[in-house]
Parts: C-alpha cells; structure tokens; sequence
C-alpha cells in the first residue's frame, strides 16, 4: 500500500515547513500562552472578587468564549481587530492588521478564558489560613496576592498549564482558515502544489503527535516533582 | 470608523436564490447538530469500550487502550479530519476509496467518523477515571457473589463508573459540538461554515458572526440543562455523589 508513496515531497520540504510553518506555530503558541495566562489569571481574581459587577463581567465573558467553537471566534477577530484598531487610533477605515497579529489577539482572548478556569481552581485550592495570615501580617490586597496566593497558585497548576498549552499548541493548527502559513498550513501549501498530500498530512500527524506525545510526557513528570503537599 | 449596520440581512435573499440567509443559518445548525449526535453515539460506544479495557486486568488490553488515548489526543483534530478525509480513501483498496470519495454526502460522513473516534478517546478517559472511582470493594463484592468478570462490568461497575462522570461526559458532549465547526475545512456546511458563507456573500460579518454566535449559546444553555435533568434523574441514593444531587 505504501507502493507508490513518494517521500521525496517531504525531503524536499522540510526545511521550509519547520523554518516557516513550525516557527510560526511555536511563536503564535509562546505568545498566546504568556498573554492567556496573564488575562487569565487577572480574569480568575475578577471572578474571586467580592465586587459583583466584577465577578459577574468575569464569569459572563468566561461562559460565553466557552460556548463558541474556536474557529468561529477566529473569523470573529480576523473581522473585528481592524476595527478595534481603528477605533483605538481613532481612524476612519478600519486598519489592516497582519494575520499573526489577529490571530495573536485571538488567541489570547480565547484560551485567557480556559487558563482563568484553571487559575481560579490554584488560586480556590490556596487554604484560607494562607490569606488570614497575610492580612493579619498587614499586607494588601495585591501583596497577598502577589506575595503569598499567586506563586503558590502558579506552581500547583503548572502542569495543568502546561497541558493546557499543549491543547493550544495543537489548536494553533486552525489559523489553517485564514490561509496562514502554519505547520499545517505550509505542510497543506506544498501539498497542494505537488499533489502528494497522502504523504505531507500523514508526515504533519507524525510530527505532532511525536511532539506532543513528548510534551505531555514531560508534563507528567514534572507533576510528580513539583506537588507541594500541605 | 464606518460600519454599515443590516440587521435585516437575515431576510434577504442569499446567492442560491431561493432560501434567505436566516434559512441558510438554519441548515447550518441542522448540519452541526446532525454531525455531533452521530459522532457522539460512535464515541459514547468506543469511549465506552476502551475506558473499560483500560481498568482491564490484561496488560495487552490496558497498553491498547492507553495507546488509542495517546494517538487521538496528540493529533490536532484539524489534521484528524485531513487524514480521514484526503489520505484514508487512498490507503484503502481502490474500489472502496473510491466508492468513499463518491459518497453523495462525503463530508458529513468523514467529519462524524473523524469526531467520533476524535471524542472517544476523550469519553474513555473519563470512563476509566469514573470506574476507578469506585471503591475497590465493589468490584471483588461483584464478583464474590459469584457474577463473571463481564457481569460484574455490565451490572455494577459500568452503571456506577458512568454516573459518576456524568458531569465531564457532557461537557465532552458540548465539546463536539463546538469541535464540529473544524468539519468546515472538509467542506460541511455546518453552522460556523454557513455564517462564514453569510459573511462572505453580503459583507455583513458583524451580524453573521453575531447570529451564530447566539445560535450557539442557545445550544449551549440546551444542553447543560437537559445534562443537569438527566444527571438529577439517573442519581442513585446511597452511591458516590447520588445524595448530593437528589439533595440539589
């Protein structure tokens, strides 16, 4: 069956499907999840908050990016960031915004609402007493946050973070519907143009599955190391 | 900035000259509710099927079933669905092949398959995670009365394992549905694909996205309290979790 298989396509290719297509996918992954974790985590400690017009904005906008499909919150954004744009600026005509820089925006603001979930379950797990003695010590609001709640929240969560990182990493791949150059979108390019798209999308689920299989093996191992029993 | 507002957009007609765009949302939905139920009826049985094996006592059939997780789980289901859609047919004897790529409704095919086995690797790990659960003591009560190891699954562990993971089986379920908008890329005009083709056809993307985005929160709100009767209706007194939710 593998008879008339021309690997060739992906000799030929590979420099530019990594140096192009995987550079892309790692750098929109590295910068969505620094950006997701920081609004998330800001967005988990609006939830927590005891103001209600905070707490209920928090879970409203939470509940609704998780009840729409990703695909469709990435033509929302590819639509609506030159808007935006404009309307920060205060131009006419909506700007043109590149596609990495949309689609940076997007996933951001999508997956700050899966890591606010997971922060809010670190920061939920912290015991009270924690916070009491912070307080009693006469710290603030952000210093027992910052100083005590976080770092402890941030460390117990890790591995979940990074598991949630990888189903980003692999989400990535949908930016295929703006016609970006990704991993799958370069892989999807040369496919197309030399007709051997058996052997690039069976190339492109080996690279992914080895790289993620990987990831979440060093996850696991990591999560034995770095539990903090109290 | 300018934005040229139509919210009767809906009304108007779309290309194909005969259905409004408000019908062509319609379909759509009809398309994305279609693709999930026939997908989560795949993966409810194969989920099923391997989160048992994975508390089987066999190595094999626990090594088999950790592999299935890992091989569906590592692969971006955008690539999933290209695998089953353009390398499958040509790695099958070709009369079959081409008898698949025949298919009147190709698309619709390939996607519940590719989002079934996709979901059963999901539902399998909350299967074995809701038998693990148990109490160890249930499984040798089962079978020191004397039921088989198959009976003891089918009376006892099953029936209990499932309940427990009630819950997460049916955030999994609003999972497929959202999951089902990949299917686009193979051509499914379902409900994300239908908002897209609005969009592109009248230029008014703000509306399009909007309706969608609506239709899906509907669903949403749907299905998590038809979930929350279900649970409520299948909780057994006296099990993990049972009294909590009679209580609830």
């Amino acid at each position: 069956m593998f008879a008339n298989f021309d690997f060739s396509v992906i000799a030929n290719s590979w420099v530019y499907l990594f140096q192009v297509g995987m550079v892309f996918t790692l750098k929109l992954t590295a910068l969505a999840m620094l950006g997701g974790v920081a609004l998330g985590t800001l967005l988990a400690m609006a939830r927590l908050s005891s103001q209600r017009v905070l707490s209920l904005a928090a879970a409203g906008y939470v509940n609704l990016v998780r009840a729409v499909p990703l695909v469709l919150v990435i033509f929302w954004f590819y639509f609506l960031v030159p808007y935006i744009a404009a309307w920060l600026i205060g131009a006419a005509e909506p700007v043109k915004v590149g596609t990495f820089l949309s689609a940076l925006v997007t996933f951001t603001l999508f997956q700050a609402a899966y890591y606010c979930e997971i922060m809010r379950g670190g920061i939920q797990a912290i015991p009270k007493g924690q916070v009491q003695a912070a307080q009693a010590l006469g710290m603030n609001y952000w210093q027992t946050m910052s100083k005590v709640v976080l770092p402890q929240a941030f460390r117990n969560m890790l591995p979940v973070l990074l598991t949630q990182t990888i189903v980003l990493f692999q989400d990535v791949s949908l930016v295929y519907v703006l016609s970006v150059p990704d991993f799958v979108g370069a892989a999807s390019k040369i496919a197309q143009r030399d007709g051997r798209l058996v052997e690039m999308y069976i190339f492109v689920a080996l690279v992914y599955f080895i790289v993620c299989t990987l990831m979440s093996w060093l996850v696991r191992r990591m999560q034995r190391r770095i539990a903090i029993i109290y | 900035m300018h934005y040229n507002w139509n919210w009767h957009i809906f009304w108007e007609l779309s290309p194909d000259g005969v259905h409004s765009y408000w019908d062509t949302l319609w379909s759509g939905l009809a398309w994305t509710l279609a693709t999930s139920l026939a997908g989560w009826v795949i993966a409810l049985a194969l989920g099923t099927a391997v989160g048992t094996l994975r508390t089987a006592p066999n190595r094999w059939l626990r090594r088999f079933a950790i592999c299935w997780v890992e091989v569906f789980r590592n692969i971006p289901l955008l690539v999933q669905m290209f695998l089953w859609f353009f390398v499958l047919p040509e790695l099958m004897p070709r009369a079959a092949g081409d008898w698949l790529k025949a298919l009147p409704n190709a698309p619709f095919v390939t996607a519940v398959l590719c989002l079934g086995f996709f979901t059963s690797a999901r539902v399998a790990v909350q299967v074995a995670a809701g038998i693990n659960a148990l109490a160890g003591g249930q499984r040798l009560a089962a079978l020191a009365l004397g039921l088989s190891r198959v009976q003891a699954y089918e009376y006892v562990l099953l029936p209990l394992g499932l309940r427990i993971v009630l819950p997460p089986l049916a955030s999994e379920f609003l999972n497929i549905i959202k999951n089902s908008s990949v299917a686009l890329t193979i051509g499914l005009m379902e409900l994300t694909a239908s908002a897209r083709s609005m969009q592109e056809f009248s230029f008014q993307f703000f509306e399009a996205f909007a309706a969608a985005t609506v239709i899906y929160v509907i669903v949403n709100i749907i299905v998590v309290a038809g979930m929350t009767l279900l649970e409520r209706r299948l909780a057994l007194p006296g099990t993990l979790g049972g009294e909590a939710r009679r209580a609830a």
